[in-house]
């Protein structure tokens, strides 16, 4: 089991970022790894409801995930469930990850601390258990040198 | 969220699980180029079970080995490396790259807010 921890500085209030993480309207704008458009985002943000999004990525793949909202306390704490329903890994389909995101307010603005917990691919298992990712990183140099 | 090829995946972690294959592909990485026998040296194994990593390396495509005279030297081939690299770390691209779009959106947000008076 491998976790992500991701922490970003955003020169707006938290709850300007809490509303942009959680709503439709935000999701749109910002879910997904490029330029590519959000095809869909709907949200339903309260302990219980539900997202859904759908992404296309420049090279033409459609991705989209689902979740739950496990805990909202605005603007402060988001943890939902992630899932992959179509595109994604086609050995994570079905898995249930969590994404647990808090804000915290600093002068600039929001210090954002993003976690994705439970990536329990096999593969992220084993990495993490057998070392792999440790073996990786040593001979990244060499292989970024070779590029 | 990219399209890898799974069973490549497969051959290549199956060939960094062992200790042996990885130390040997670490010094192939700082060495660029080494023949079989210097390879062995470093072991407490005999060469043939030196050679039976080297067969599994070759297979998964992580080396090439060229013969001259009596001498096979062996050289590291990154490729499925970098690839396995890019597949463990598609998540943290895809979160990181999400999250810079995010902060750039929310930013965009609180200075309309702002101008606007809220």
């Amino acid at each position: 089991m491998t976790s992500l921890t991701l922490v970003r500085r955003i020169r707006a209030r938290p709850a300007v970022v809490f509303q942009a993480l959680t709503s439709a309207e935000g999701m749109s704008q910002w879910l997904g790894p490029d330029a590519g458009p959000v095809l869909f985002a709907e949200s339903d943000a309260r302990v219980g409801g539900s997202f859904r999004v759908r992404f296309r990525m420049l090279d033409g793949t459609e991705h989209e995930s689902t979740g739950e909202y496990l805990e909202l306390v605005a603007p402060k704490r988001v943890v939902m469930s992630w899932q992959w329903t179509a595109g994604g890994d086609p050995d994570e389909r079905g898995e249930i990850s969590r994404v647990v995101i808090e804000l915290a307010p600093i002068e600039a603005g929001t210090e954002l601390t993003f976690t994705h917990e439970r990536l329990q691919t096999e593969a992220a298992r084993s990495s993490h258990e057998r070392g792999w990712i440790g073996a990786l990183d040593k001979l990244e140099r060499y292989v970024s040198a070779a590029t | 969220m990219v399209k890898y090829r799974p069973a490549e995946l497969d051959r290549t972690f199956a060939a960094l699980v062992d200790q042996t294959r990885r130390a040997i592909l670490a010094r192939l990485a700082r060495e660029d180029r080494v023949t079989v026998s210097a390879l062995a040296t470093p072991f407490a194994i005999k060469l043939p079970a030196v050679m039976k990593h080297l067969d599994v390396l070759e297979d998964a495509g992580l080396i090439t080995r060229s013969k001259e005279g009596r001498t096979v030297t062996v050289r590291l081939r990154p490729d499925p490396m970098r690839d396995a690299l890019d597949w463990l770390r598609r998540y943290e691209r895809f979160w990181s790259r999400s999250l810079d779009r995010l902060a750039e959106y929310a930013e965009r947000e609180d200075a309309a807010a702002r101008r606007s008076g809220r």
